[in-house]
C-alpha cells in the first residue's frame, strides 16, 4: 500500500470512531434519571414546566431521531443547539473557549519541547553518567508529580510569594502580547512538565539509537569532533520520533488543561465541561465532550499519518 | 539490552512451553529484583506505602475525621501534629495516613474492573480474530478516543458521585489499555507449536486459551497492571481534587489538596504534605513499573504512564 492509500485508509477509519464518539457523547446526556429537563431544574421543578421545556426541545420525540437531528444540526450547520438551563447559543461557548484551550495546549507542548529534548540530548550524550542520572530522576519526577499538586506549589512560589506571574485568568495573546505570555507561563509549565519528561526519555533513548549507527562512527572516525557529531548529524534523526511522541501525548496535553484550567481560573474548554457539570448543563457537556474527542482524534490521526510519512520504515497495515 | 535479558526475557514470557509454575514465577521475580535497582526502590517504596495503608489506624495519632475548630484550626507542623492541622483541626499527618489506604483501595479495585473486563476482551479479540477482532477494538478505539481523566470525569458526573463509582469510572477508562495489550500477547502465543499441539490433541478454545495463552501473557499484563496502579491513584486524586471524587469526609489526598487552596499562603503545609504522598506513591508504582518492563518485557517500548 502507497502512502496515499495509506491517509485515506486512515482518514476513513477515523468516521467509525466519531460516530462511537458522538454516541457516547449524546447517550450520556440521556442515561441520566429524569431526562436532561430535570437534570437542569431538580426533580421539584413545575411539572407544567417541564413538559413545556420537553416539548419545546424535543425530548418526547424517540432518542433515534433526537440523536439524528443533534448531530445533522453539527455536521451541516456546525449548531450544537441552546443550552436548556441559560438559553445561551453552545456553539458561541465553544468557539470563544476553545482558542484558549488550544493557546494551552500549544503552551505545554512547546515546554515539553524546549525543556525535553536539551535534556534528552544532555542524558544520551553523557549517558550513565552522573548528568544522566540526574536527568533521568528529574525525569520520573516529573512524570509523578500529579499536575494538580504542580500547579499549586507554582502559584505558591511564582505568584504568591515571589509575585513574578499572576496565578489565575486568560488575557489572548493576540490581544496583550505581554500580559498574554504572563499569564499562560505558570498553566503550560504545568501542563507540559509530565509531557517533557516523556520527550526526554524518548530523546535519550532514539539519540543513544542514532549514536550506535554507522554513519556516526564514520564522523567520529573523519575526525569530527562529538559535539560536532551530536549536533549536526545525529540530533536530526532522533528529533522524528521525539516529535511524534509530542502529537501522542496531546490526549495527556487535553487532559491536563482539564485540571489545569480549573486550578488557573482560565476560561478554556476543561473549565467549560466541568461547569457544565456541576451546573447540570447536559447539553453543553456533551457538545464540550464531542468537541475534545474530536480534537483528540484529529490530532492523533495527523500525528501517524507524519510519522508514516517521515519514517520509511513504517508498514502502511 | 544485553543478551541474557533477552534470553530471560523470553523464558518469563512469550518463549515458554507451557504455564509458568510457582517456582519460576519467583526465580522471575527474584531477577527482576537483582537485576534493576530502579524495580528494587519502587518496590520498597510501594511496600511502604502499602504497610502504611494497612497500619494506619495503628500508626494514625488521631483519627482522621475529629475535628476542633476552636482550638487547633490551621496549626503550623510541631512535634504533636507532624504535618500540622487543616481548616476543620484535623491531623493532616493521620489524614495522609488514612488517604494512603483509601488510594490504595480504589487504585487497586479500579485496576481490578479494568483487568476483568479488558484481559477477557483482548483474549478472544487475539484468539478469534475476524469480526469479533474488529468489533472489540474497534469499541475500544472509541473509548481510547477521550482524554482518560475527561471520561472518568464524565462517568462520575453521569452516575453519580460515590467511592463505587470513581473505582467503576477508572477501570473503565484503562480497560482499553488492558485489552490491547492481552490481545498483542495473543497474537504472538496463538501461532507458537505448543498452541498447534493442544489443538491436536483436541483441547476446546475455551482451554487453550485458559491453560496455554492465558499463562503466557501475563507478564505484560503484569507490568502493565503497576503502571495503571499509578495511573488510577493519579485519577483518583485528580476526580477527588475536582470535587468528584470520594466523598467527604473520607481523607482523600486529591480532595485535601483542593481544600488547601483556600489558605495556600498562609498554610501551604495543608497542600504539602497530601501532594508529596501523591508523588512519592506514584513515584513508586512508576519506578516498579518502568524495573518490571525492562526485565520482563524488554520489546515493549510504550512510555512510562505520565500525568493526566
Amino acid at each position: 500500500m502507497g502512502y496515499g492509500a495509506y491517509v485515506v485508509k486512515r482518514v476513513l477509519l477515523i468516521v467509525p470512531i466519531l460516530f462511537g464518539v458522538s454516541v457516547i457523547s449524546f447517550g450520556a446526556l440521556h442515561l441520566l434519571p429524569g431526562g436532561p429537563v430535570e437534570a437542569a431544574f431538580g426533580t421539584r421543578a413545575n411539572p407544567e414546566l417541564v413538559a413545556q421545556l420537553r416539548e419545546q426541545y424535543g425530548l418526547n420525540r424517540p432518542l433515534y431521531v433526537q440523536y439524528l437531528d443533534w448531530v445533522t444540526d453539527i455536521v451541516f450547520h456546525l449548531d450544537f443547539g441552546q443550552s436548556i438551563r441559560t438559553e445561551r447559543d453552545i456553539t458561541e461557548l465553544l468557539a470563544t473557549s476553545l482558542p484558549v484551550t488550544i493557546w494551552l495546549a500549544t503552551g505545554g507542548a512547546l515546554v515539553s519541547v524546549v525543556v525535553g529534548i536539551p535534556a534528552g540530548i544532555v542524558s544520551a550524550v553523557h549517558h550513565y553518567e552522573p548528568a544522566d542520572y540526574v536527568a533521568t530522576f528529574l525525569a520520573f519526577l516529573g512524570l509523578s508529580i500529579p499536575n494538580f499538586f504542580l500547579g499549586l506549589v507554582l502559584i505558591l512560589v511564582f505568584s504568591l510569594y515571589v509575585g513574578l506571574f499572576p496565578s489565575s485568568g486568560f488575557v489572548s495573546p493576540l490581544e496583550d502580547p505581554v500580559a498574554g505570555l504572563r499569564h499562560l507561563f505558570l498553566p503550560s509549565v504545568t501542563v507540559g512538565t509530565a509531557i517533557s519528561a516523556v520527550v526526554m526519555r524518548m530523546m535519550r533513548s532514539s539519540l543513544l539509537e542514532v549514536f550506535s549507527e554507522e554513519y556516526i562512527r564514520t564522523a567520529r572516525a573523519k575526525g569530527l569532533t562529538r559535539a560536532l557529531v551530536t549536533n549536526k548529524h545525529a540530533v536530526k534523526n532522533a528529533l522524528i520520533p521525539t516529535v511524534t511522541v509530542v502529537g501522542l501525548n496531546f490526549g495527556y496535553l487535553l487532559g491536563g488543561v482539564v485540571i489545569v484550567e480549573q486550578i488557573f481560573a482560565i476560561p478554556g474548554l476543561g473549565r467549560l465541561t466541568l461547569t457544565a457539570i456541576t451546573t447540570r448543563e447536559y447539553r453543553v457537556l456533551q457538545a464540550s465532550l464531542l468537541v475534545i474527542a474530536f480534537l483528540f482524534a484529529v490530532v492523533n490521526l495527523a500525528t501517524d499519518l507524519v510519522y508514516a510519512y517521515l519514517d520509511p520504515r513504517i508498514k502502511y497495515d | 539490552m544485553t543478551e541474557s535479558d533477552t534470553e530471560s526475557a523470553a523464558a518469563a514470557g512469550t518463549g515458554g512451553d507451557r504455564p509458568l509454575p510457582g517456582a519460576a514465577a519467583m526465580a522471575t521475580a527474584r531477577r527482576v529484583f537483582a537485576e534493576s535497582r530502579l524495580a528494587t526502590l519502587g518496590l520498597l517504596i510501594t511496600a511502604t506505602v502499602i504497610v502504611v495503608a494497612i497500619f494506619a489506624p495503628v500508626i494514625a495519632p488521631y483519627d482522621p475525621t475529629a475535628q476542633n475548630i476552636a482550638e487547633k484550626q490551621l496549626l503550623a507542623p510541631s512535634l504533636e501534629h507532624p504535618m500540622g492541622t487543616d481548616q476543620l483541626g484535623r491531623d493532616i499527618f493521620s489524614r495522609v495516613l488514612y488517604g494512603a489506604q483509601l488510594s490504595l483501595e480504589v487504585g487497586i479495585i479500579a485496576v481490578g474492573v479494568a483487568i476483568a473486563a479488558g484481559v477477557p476482551l483482548g483474549l478472544a479479540a487475539g484468539f478469534y480474530r475476524g469480526y469479533t477482532d474488529e468489533l472489540v477494538m474497534r469499541g475500544m478505539d472509541v473509548v481510547f478516543s477521550f482524554p482518560a481523566i475527561l471520561l472518568a470525569i464524565a462517568m462520575v458526573a453521569i452516575l453519580g458521585q460515590s467511592m463505587v463509582n470513581v473505582m467503576l469510572a477508572i477501570g473503565i477508562t484503562y480497560t482499553p489499555v488492558f485489552a490491547r495489550v492481552t490481545r498483542s500477547g495473543v497474537l504472538s502465543v496463538r501461532e507458537e507449536t505448543f498452541v498447534d499441539a493442544a489443538r491436536a490433541i483436541g483441547d476446546t478454545n475455551r482451554s487453550i486459551i485458559l491453560r496455554d495463552i492465558l499463562p503466557n501473557v501475563v507478564a505484560p499484563i503484569i507490568v502493565q497492571a503497576t503502571v495503571s496502579l499509578a495511573f488510577a491513584i493519579l485519577a483518583e486524586s485528580a476526580l477527588s481534587f475536582l470535587g468528584l471524587g470520594t466523598p467527604p469526609p473520607a481523607p482523600s489526598w486529591g480532595r485535601m489538596l483542593s481544600d488547601s487552596r483556600n489558605f495556600l499562603q498562609t498554610a501551604p503545609w495543608t497542600a504539602l504534605f497530601p501532594g508529596l504522598a501523591i508523588m512519592i506513591t506514584i513515584l513508586g508504582f512508576n519506578f516498579l513499573g518502568d524495573g518490571l518492563r525492562d526485565t520482563l518485557d524488554p520489546h515493549d517500548d510504550t512510555e512510562t504512564g505520565g500525568s493526566i
